[in-house]
């Protein structure tokens, strides 16, 4: 007895000596010694030449801190993350209600409303660029029928980011509503006949039985919004760059914009590691309140 | 069929042998940022030509995009597998590379030949008396206008002298439908040449030089505040099309090309570009071309003969072959510097050649710089590459409102004691 113990016990470790090293050193490699390096350069003022030498302690997350850009791009990125779950997560769930059920169609429109996911960051981008375009974009043409001068809507610094937002609903709310509609035809049937005998009308069904039981997706949903929205960049770039005036930064956007293209090793650094700390943060947290079932 | 094989053979064994041969040469690596294909044909051919002179060498050209090449840069020369010559604005950027050790100091291998090209240009590659790099050409920043457009406002354009005739053109402009400028505000730096450029006219060499000793307050000193002011006073005419913030550089020097707006502040080298990017590809004409030097402000203590422009070369980076310096020199010969001026790609820096630019326009410029006892190179590549984007930034905010010029020049100030 005590000798299959020991056997069962030698054999967990020869499996933990074979498999963990390649998985850690991939690991460390690539994402313990980068953290690592960031927050080293995050102490220096240095432009990428030769080693960094000019150590100014925490002045470069002062520098961020203070830069009224980087304020803008940490309020854009809440504004996504409002706008995915004020807009797009109900959108998302109402149209999974309808589309899963069996009807003429439902397959067809549930692709259409996928489509956008499939298409490029990039490509989505430009083609809103010319979309917006307000001289010969189609929204131009849409106000010309009426006689009306199109706006420019990505040269203003009051309209660049809700245009932008806008572009996001579109394209990742086709994403939620497949999360959605996978979920919904995974319940348990049984439960929403037991609630139709007991009289449960639809809304009723929907709010009190439906809803609920979706929650364990609803959280997923939220979960990849608020990653989405820290990961935000390739849709700015072709949009925007970050402007007019700075105004429609990410903390991604920015970061590539005064850290990278500037040459401020240092300063895109302190970037990282603040981007790095609120994402570590999230994580956890979210996993320890509301994902503790899964 | 066995003909064929054979013959096959015979190819392949020759495409062996001589690449065994090339491969025995010295090889030149050239990493240039011209996207203009009309223009790299030319160096193309300036390319091979020295290598039918010089057996033995050969020279390899790769191309990176500006921007990439300016974020790749730091990366790029520190590598082992860095290119030999590279592109560069001078300035700062170029101070920083010197400080790094990743080039090569050229002031033996360069010689007399120097004293070929124009004097000023070359000063700009000398970083503590060492040269590093040879200037291929120099640039003007100033106003290029549609004569039809400002006849139909009623505007002489060779009459603009001051700062209050250019507010005056942009007023009759207006009151004519006639969009005044056209700006690539998205870019930021074409904003950044009014800004700039009325500091050189109110603050001359001495403004520049006091702020970067920082005296009076460096870039917030009165000289910097003025010019924040009276850019703002141009931008509170609304004198730029519907959008600028949202235009790109090609963008509005195509706006400019195809007749939409009355002027640009361009640099000297839009006058090819705003052909190709024009969506007739023929731009505004020789005959409705116009060109003026910006404008001096009254009380102003630079010279109206200063100019603001980019003074472009090519550096040679550490433990390049020493045939690296001779094909610099074989691309800015005479010969060289001539066939680009007739295409008119370039206001050239050998003296002289200037003879042989294509069109009076050009000629007109190349007399300008010639001229100019004070050539400030653009702010954004002489500042280095953080400050330089800092004024980019601020001045983009005036434009936009967002910012006041004594917060614009706070701002740079800021950047400024930070560094780059």
């Amino acid at each position: 007895m005590r000798f299959a113990v020991r056997r069962r016990d030698s054999s967990k470790w020869a499996a933990i000596l074979l498999f963990l090293p390649p998985a850690l050193l991939l690991f460390s490699i690539f994402v313990v010694l980068p953290a690592g390096e960031a927050g080293w350069y995050s102490a220096f003022n240095w432009n990428g030449f030769g080693r960094p030498t000019r150590w100014i302690g925490l002045d470069n997350y002062r520098f961020v801190l203070d830069n009224r850009a980087f304020g803008v791009a940490i309020g854009n990125n809440l504004k996504v993350i409002a706008v995915s779950l004020l807009v797009q997560l109900p959108l998302a769930m109402t149209l999974a209600i309808i589309l899963a059920e069996r009807f003429r169609g439902a397959v067809a429109l549930r692709m259409l409303f996928f489509l956008p996911y499939i298409l490029a960051e990039i490509a989505t981008g430009l083609m809103f660029s010319f979309i917006y375009d307000g001289n010969y974009g189609l929204l131009a043409t849409i106000y010309g029928w009426f006689g009306a001068e199109a706006p420019h809507l990505l040269a203003s610094p009051a309209t660049a980011m809700p245009a932008i937002l806008v572009v996001i609903v579109w394209k990742y709310f086709g994403f939620h509503m497949m999360l959605f509609i996978a979920a919904l035809q995974g319940l348990d049937r049984g439960v929403i006949e037991a609630a139709r005998i007991d009289g449960a009308t639809g809304w009723q069904l929907q709010r009190h039985v439906v809803i609920p039981l979706l929650s364990p997706t609803i959280r997923l949903s939220v979960f990849f919004s608020v990653v989405g929205s820290l990961q935000l960049f390739d849709l700015i770039m072709p949009l925007t760059r970050g402007g007019p005036a700075d105004s429609s930064h990410t903390i991604v956007s920015f970061l590539y914009t005064f850290g990278v293209t500037r040459m401020r090793v240092g300063f895109g650094s302190a970037v990282g590691v603040i981007l790095f700390l609120i994402c570590v943060t999230f994580a956890f947290t979210y996993k320890r309140w509301f994902m503790r079932d899964e | 069929m066995a003909i064929t094989r054979r013959i096959l053979l015979a190819t392949t064994t020759l495409a062996l042998s001589s690449h065994i041969a090339a491969s025995a040469d010295t090889v030149v690596k050239w990493l240039h940022i011209e996207a203009n294909p009309a223009q790299v044909k030319i160096w193309e051919e300036v390319a091979r030509d020295f290598e039918a002179k010089n057996p033995g060498v050969k020279i390899e050209m790769s191309f990176l995009e500006n921007e990439a090449y300016k974020a790749k840069a730091p990366t790029l020369l520190q590598s082992k597998e860095r290119p030999h010559i590279i592109y560069s604005w001078a300035g700062g950027v170029l101070k920083s590379q010197v400080e790094a050790g990743v080039l090569e100091d050229i002031t033996a291998a360069v010689g007399d030949y120097k004293d070929n090209l124009s004097p000023g240009a070359v000063a700009a590659f000398n970083v503590d008396g060492r040269l590093y790099g040879l200037p291929h050409t120099v640039s003007q920043v100033g106003f290029m206008y549609n004569k039809a457009l400002f006849a139909k406002a009623g505007v002489d354009g060779s009459k603009i002298a001051s700062w209050d005739d250019l507010l005056d053109a942009v007023r009759k402009l207006k009151g004519a439908s006639v969009t005044p400028i056209a700006v690539g505000g998205a870019d930021k730096w074409p904003l950044h040449f009014y800004w700039t450029h009325l500091a050189v006219r109110i603050g001359g060499k001495p403004g520049f030089q006091a702020a970067l000793k920082g005296e009076n307050g460096g870039f917030e000193s009165p000289v910097f505040q003025r010019s924040g002011e009276l850019f703002k006073q141009l931008v509170d005419l609304q004198p730029f099309q519907t959008g600028f913030l949202g235009f790109k550089n090609p963008d509005a020097v195509g706006y400019f090309g195809d007749g939409k707006a009355a002027m640009v502040l361009a640099i000297s080298s839009f006058y090819v570009t705003q052909r190709t990017l024009s969506a007739s590809k023929a731009g505004v004409g020789d005959d409705n071309i116009g060109w003026f030097n910006f404008p001096i402000v009254s009380g102003g203590k630079g010279d109206p003969s200063d100019t603001l422009g980019g003074i472009n070369g090519w550096l040679v980076t550490k433990g390049a072959p020493k045939e690296a310096v001779g094909f610099i020199k074989h691309f800015i010969s005479a010969d060289v510097q001539k066939r680009l001026a007739a295409g008119n790609y370039i206001i050239p820096t050998y003296k002289g050649a200037e003879s042989g630019l294509g069109s009076e326009f050009m000629r007109n410029i190349a007399h300008n710089i010639a001229a100019s006892k004070y050539h400030q190179n653009f702010y954004d590549q002489d500042l280095g590459p953080n400050v330089g984007r800092v004024v980019n930034d601020a001045t983009a905010e005036i434009a936009g409102g967002t910012m006041t010029p004594m917060q614009a020049a706070k701002a740079i100030q800021d950047a400024f004691r930070q560094g780059n």
